[in-house]
């Protein structure tokens, strides 16, 4: 820093730390609450710090599920939000770095349009067109289907944008040289654009296997068999269910459960988590 | 800009943009002139009769009262969302780019509740200030203050907006930090030397020069608040207690798949789509002028 303040950098410090507690807070009492019996978080004040049914918790949720919402395994739930997260977030890589490909490196009829059909999706998200877009999923027979969890969500406008703005930086000269060496736009693609782009495919992997995982009013439309419901559906399935007497350490185990692999893929990954989300700006 | 060195292929550009084209008509262009189409549409309860009516269903949704109270707690959720969320990341922004050592651990405690889906966050906030065993809303009840989100209204929409908050704070504190650490530090340096103090330094040359990066997450903010909370409201009230908290997007979910108001849940998905086109308009310009800037 400019000038040596200690009260200040004392200060910063505190303010930071203070931040750091109340936004972890809530996580921490998720995990504490799945690691007590059922009675005990029942009776209010609930215990701040760990109980020993953590082990007890985690295997009944994962094994047999929350009986009082419904009847699948965690597992099951766990395996559904993954099968949807990795499509979603690969089927979103592929058909966006082909179409930038396109857009970048070939001149043909309408590839304007097809670029501004791209682009208008951005303005299109699923909260404002809910019901028909259920209708064209219905009608596709797609509801209750992995297809349908995942391939409507896979158009990426700023996925195909990210690509082309990679694409246009790559120099000249390397597709210049490719062809007069012989090769097509194909091998091309393979064997020089493809291994460039990894920085930018790792970022883009990050951020839209989070968008993927912690997808949540699509599943809520698209399954009606409990066997395609996602992690997150169960977490808020179970904590808004009315008629019962909530067993509080099971819905936060699987609130916990729920959370963990975005979060970690975020905590390894935190340099291409941060360069997917400034240059993708949502 | 273009590039000068093409491939000439008559058939594989068409055939590499055919997926992505064929997504986005089957379910972006299809669906929303679907909706268009619906919202002049009325359809009996029983789903076999359909007229043309017109603007009928926009009428009746600007004469209905449950829109303008929806309206106006959207309007009131994205104010509080919007404000809460970017003064609190840009204090612990300004405080962490403050700090030498140490600042990459604090970064790493702040970002990850961007990987908590907003449903959870509701859930999280939800079990914390539960009326039974919430253990803030215990606290407060110690301090003499009575917290019922089940019963209370205005403390659900309170607690909704905490929750959205948390979940778009590291967001908002990722894209402060990187605008804080752009700002030239011979700037700050030079002012420091002609004797301005920190509080100084920060509102004639921080802030201002953060201000395209403020107006930026602003606009995120406010989509975000419109468009990204569904998971918050149903994850923690679903819209009530008496429709305290229903937003927007939550009642075009309500209105056509619980509802079965097919008419007016399309009105209201257009109107909501005039307003995300508005919004994303005035993010793009402003990003052109960024280029600039």
């Amino acid at each position: 820093m400019v000038e040596n303040r200690p009260w200040l950098t004392i200060f910063s410090h505190l303010v930071v730390l203070i931040g750091v507690a109340i936004i972890a807070f809530p996580v921490w009492m998720t995990f504490v609450a799945s690691t007590h019996d059922a009675q005990t978080m029942l009776r209010s004040p609930v215990p701040v710090l760990p109980g020993p049914h953590l082990l007890k918790n985690y295997s009944e949720i994962l094994t047999q599920g929350y009986a009082r919402t419904s009847g699948i395994p965690l597992t099951i739930a766990l395996f559904n939000s993954m099968v949807m997260a990795l499509g979603i977030c690969i089927g979103k890589i592929v058909i966006s770095i082909i179409a930038a490909f396109a857009i970048v490196y070939f001149r043909f009829p309408f590839r304007m349009a097809a670029f501004w059909a791209i682009f208008v999706t951005l303005m299109l998200p699923v909260e404002v067109r809910i019901v028909p877009t259920y209708g064209v999923v219905a009608g596709l027979g797609m509801v209750d289907t992995y297809s349908g969890l995942i391939i409507p969500l896979i158009a990426s406008a700023t996925a195909t944008f990210l690509f082309r703005q990679f694409f246009l930086s790559v120099p000249d000269e390397l597709a210049e040289a490719s062809r007069v060496d012989g090769a097509g736009p194909v091998r091309f693609f393979f064997d020089i654009l493809l291994p460039m782009s990894r920085t930018t495919i790792a970022a883009l992997f990050v951020i839209q296997f989070i968008y993927g995982w912690n997808q949540y009013l699509w599943p809520l439309l698209v399954t009606n068999k409990e066997s395609f419901y996602t992690a997150v559906m169960l977490v808020a399935r179970q904590a808004t269910a009315v008629d019962a007497t909530p067993s509080w350490n099971l819905i936060m185990a699987t609130a916990m459960l729920a959370m963990l692999p975005p979060v970690l893929v975020v905590v390894f990954m935190q340099r291409q988590f941060v360069r997917g989300l400034v240059e993708t700006e949502k | 800009m273009e590039k000068r060195v093409t491939f000439n292929e008559k058939t594989l550009p068409y055939l590499l943009v055919l997926p992505q084209i064929a997504i986005t008509i089957a379910f972006f262009f299809w669906p929303s002139w679907q909706a268009i189409y619906q919202s002049v549409l009325l359809e009996d309860a029983f789903g076999g009769n359909t007229r043309f009516v017109w603007f009928d269903n926009f009428a009746h949704l600007f004469r209905d009262p449950a829109y303008y109270r929806s309206a106006m707690i959207t309007a009131v959720f994205s104010l509080l969302v919007a404000g809460l969320g970017l003064s609190i990341s840009l204090l612990l922004a300004v405080m962490a780019d403050r700090i030498v050592r140490g600042a990459t651990a604090y970064k790493a405690f702040l970002v990850w509740p961007y990987a908590v889906a907003p449903a959870v966050a509701g859930v999280l906030w939800g079990f914390l200030f539960n009326p039974a065993v919430g253990i803030v809303a215990w606290t407060l009840r110690i301090f003499g203050y009575e917290f019922n989100y089940v019963l209370n209204g205005g403390q659900a929409l309170a607690l909704i907006v905490f929750a959205a908050v948390w979940s778009q704070i590291s967001y908002n504190f990722l894209f402060f930090l990187a605008g804080l650490q752009s700002i030239p530090k011979s700037l700050i340096e030079a002012a420091a030397i002609d004797g301005a103090g920190p509080g100084r330094r920060f509102w004639t040359i921080i802030f201002p020069l953060l201000s395209p990066t403020g107006f930026f997450l602003l606009v995120v903010n406010v989509i975000y608040a419109f468009f990204g909370t569904f998971g918050v409201v149903d994850g923690l009230t679903k819209g009530g207690p008496a429709k305290a908290t229903e937003i927007l997007v939550f009642k075009v979910y309500n209105d056509g798949f619980r509802g079965q108001d097919l008419g007016g849940s399309a009105a209201q998905s257009v109107i909501l789509m005039a307003i995300v086109i508005l919004l994303t308009v005035v993010q793009f310009r402003f990003i052109e002028r960024k280029v600039h800037y």
